[in-house]
């Protein structure tokens, strides 16, 4: 209902602008300021900048948007450091925060946003994760995340099946779907930043067994290979393709394509970030009931919790013309409207970092699933990369190998801290 | 003929009369000030600030001055010996299979019997034309290990899937594939020119011989196309060894690392914004293309002059 009337004044104010250009003619026109806006390509971020863009055109008749969109993963990283580099970023960009925020070199590539009015109402937890030397750069768009393993529910009815909160019992499952003929695990090797989640997504469980790792990670005092907590996550990558789990072709589908399959009851676990139900609403909206969420079960029902993601954050590159304007745009996005036309585009996906944004309360059964995780105490834990600056760029594709059995967990594990050791060189980290 | 003819004589008449001085008497020193600028700019001065960002930690906005150590880092770069053996793998593997493919289709393409003979030329030239990247994906599709043509196509045969790019042993050579059906037009058309110059009395005094076309082929055809068989393996080898465009497009040195080159793996760092290691892995990867080519070229010449 709501939808309804905001398309309907919409409807009414783009109306109105096009009634005042054709009185005042093309003066007015000159005036206009158009603010390049470049999102990653998941289909949820580009519906929900678009929807932001086409409301602020509305509001604001002198601006014009252009969202453009990247590729996500290394890719994403690649187009975003050089375009800062060379001068070329767009007025508003939207990137990851935490660990790979910190490697743009944000004191000196982006516009402080510190002072900006948006900030009274961000809530603290994400103003961290977008602080470099004590000033805010970001504004916060999209929902915090959780990161673990989507799931159809149809399949678990059908089966008998109940939610694993041991990895044990997430085996178990697995075998009662393959022996149904179904896929246990759709893994999506094609899109190579698919396969961190079983490490990423299991360091709730990491941090439970091993309370000071990011700190000792940080500081160059402990390793992957070498702490049986944190080497679980390569372990169990490799489990899942050893026992058979995975879908024939896990080497090349991409992230779409194991959207259908889990939205199509193919395949009845994808792990995956809990943003993907924003593609899954828009690519099948009709399966968006059936698809639900848990945490990386760990090894006991003890310390069951989910590791949690920030969302990206929206950012101004130093050398933008248009300051004002783009501020003014971020202003918008993070507020309570801002929130609005979010869950209008895509549904709710997750709780929002701005102060006031309530959920709706038919929520769909991910986030349904996600939020008894924030309701108890100690039940999240922040994922690696929002409590150490560095994360190395090559596990994804150490993870693909992993995941496929060329290369041992323990020797995989090992190759990461390596590439660790790199990133923490380049980022000048004191101690390595 | 003529043309040739009259080239050569004034190359040796001003050769005579400006074998001291060289050709710059000829031309004031500004004449030579366009060209000497864009060389200095677009050439020199990259050269050498590579030569000293390899030597930085270098985020774009500032180099920190480290010495030797992104070439230490360089060398324990896990990937740059399976790197380096893929680069010489595809290098040699392409350069031959357009050798001997190349020459194969020249002699088809040359032979006065075949119908169509210039339209089947061009279309072996065609690939050639068509972008990498195009090729690439469009290869990448017909290789998927489920979906693809390719498999479906050995499936109904009753065969096997075979993971092209997929299975690890496989990835590379299946690329060096593509790259000789993208390639092989330029190698056919260097044998096509070296075949057509070759005098038609060799063959027909051979014949008379009573030799056979195998021993014909052998013995006249294979020793008279040496000049293009040295210029076919001395493109191609460079090329190969510097290949990135259509590995990137087609596996970006997957699955994992499997089909990782030197560029790709000096890409990725570029990529994870370690510009100085990447720098110093640039200026590597010239060296040992300079050092393979270098040598190789000496050889194949000097054999041509002795020849």
């Amino acid at each position: 209902m709501r939808m309804k009337t905001t398309r309907r004044t919409m409807l009414a104010v783009s109306a109105g602008v096009v009634m005042a250009f054709a009185a005042s003619g093309p003066s007015l026109g000159q005036d206009k300021v158009t603010l390049s806006f470049l999102v990653d390509n998941a289909p949820s971020t580009v519906a929900i900048s678009e929807a932001l863009a086409a409301a602020y055109e509305a509001k604001n008749p002198n601006i014009k948007i252009e969202v453009e969109s990247r590729p996500g993963g290394g890719d994403g990283d690649n187009i975003i450091k050089t375009r800062l580099a060379t001068g070329e970023m767009a007025d508003v960009f939207l990137y990851n925060s935490g660990s790979l925020f910190q490697a743009i070199n944000p004191t000196q590539n982006l516009v402080d946003l510190t002072d900006e009015t948006f900030q009274a109402n961000t809530l603290d937890s994400f103003k961290s994760v977008v602080t470099a030397n004590g000033r805010v750069y970001g504004a916060p768009i999209g929902t915090a995340m959780g990161g673990g393993v989507l799931y159809n529910r149809k399949i678990y009815d059908e089966l008998g099946l109940s939610v694993p909160m041991t990895w044990d019992e997430f085996l178990a499952n697995n075998d009662a779907v393959k022996a149904s003929g179904k896929t246990a695990v759709i893994q999506s090797f094609g899109a190579t930043w698919t396969s961190q989640l079983f490490v990423l997504g299991d360091y709730f469980n990491v941090q439970a067994a091993e309370p000071s790792f990011a700190d000792d990670y940080t500081n160059n005092k402990a390793k992957y290979a070498t702490t049986p907590a944190a080497l679980r996550g390569f372990q169990i990558q490799a489990e899942v393709q050893a026992k058979g789990y995975l879908n024939e072709d896990y080497v090349a589908a991409t992230f779409e394509e194991a959207l259908g399959m889990l939205a199509r009851g193919e395949g009845a676990h994808y792990p995956m970030l809990t943003f993907a139900i924003g593609s899954i609403a828009t690519d099948y909206p009709e399966a968006v009931s059936d698809i639900g969420f848990f945490a990386v079960p760990g090894p006991s029902a003890d310390s069951n919790g989910l590791t949690v993601w920030m969302p990206a954050g929206l950012y101004i590159p130093a050398n933008s013309e248009n300051v004002d304007e783009a501020k003014a745009f971020l202003n918008f996005v993070a507020t309570v409207e801002g929130c609005d036309i979010q869950t209008a585009a895509i549904g709710a996906t997750g709780p929002y970092l701005v102060k006031g944004c309530d959920l709706p309360d038919d929520v769909n059964n991910v986030v349904a699933d996600m939020l008894p995780y924030f309701a108890a105490d100690g039940r999240t834990a922040p994922a690696l990369e929002f409590l150490s600056p560095i994360k190395g760029p090559q596990l994804e594709h150490i993870l693909v190998e992993v995941g496929s059995g060329f290369r041992s967990p323990e020797d995989g594990a090992a190759l990461y801290d390596q590439d660790v050791t790199k990133q923490a060189l380049q980022l000048g980290i004191a101690g390595w | 003929m003529a043309q040739g003819l009259v080239a050569t004589t004034s190359a040796s008449s001003a050769r005579k009369s400006g074998n001291r001085i060289g050709a710059s008497h000829y031309y004031p020193t500004w004449f030579f000030m366009p060209a000497a600028i864009i060389y200095g700019v677009l050439f020199l001065v990259p050269t050498f600030a590579s030569l000293y960002f390899s030597l930085t930690r270098w985020t774009l906005f500032e180099a920190e001055f480290i010495g030797l150590q992104n070439f230490a880092q360089f060398f324990k770069e896990p990937f740059l010996v399976k790197g380096l053996i893929n680069t010489v793998v595809f290098g040699v593997t392409t350069s031959s299979l357009k050798v001997v493919l190349g020459l194969l289709l020249a002699v088809l393409l040359t032979s006065p019997r075949i119908l169509a003979r210039d339209y089947l030329r061009a279309v072996v030239f065609f690939p050639v034309l068509v972008s990498t990247i195009g090729v690439g994906i469009t290869f990448t599709v017909l290789m998927h290990p489920t979906t693809g043509a390719i498999n479906e196509t050995l499936m109904m045969f009753g065969l096997p899937k075979v993971g092209w790019l997929t299975n690890p042993n496989m990835a590379l050579i299946s690329v060096a594939l593509v790259d000789v059906w993208k390639g092989v037009g330029l190698a056919t058309v260097i044998y096509i020119a070296g075949i057509a110059s070759i005098s038609p009395e060799y063959y027909e005094a051979s014949r008379v011989d009573g030799a056979s076309s195998v021993q014909s082929f052998f013995n006249i055809t294979l020793p008279l196309v040496r000049p293009a068989t040295v210029t076919v393996i001395i493109l191609s080898l460079i090329g190969g060894l510097r290949s990135f465009d259509i590995i990137w497009a087609m596996t970006r040195g997957g699955p994992g690392f499997a089909s990782d080159v030197i560029a790709s793996v000096i890409y990725k760092q570029y990529q994870a914004g370690f510009y100085g290691l990447s720098t110093a892995g640039n200026v590597v990867l010239f060296v040992v293309v300079a050092a393979i080519i270098v040598p190789l070229s000496t050889f194949l010449n000097r054999r041509e002059i002795e020849a």
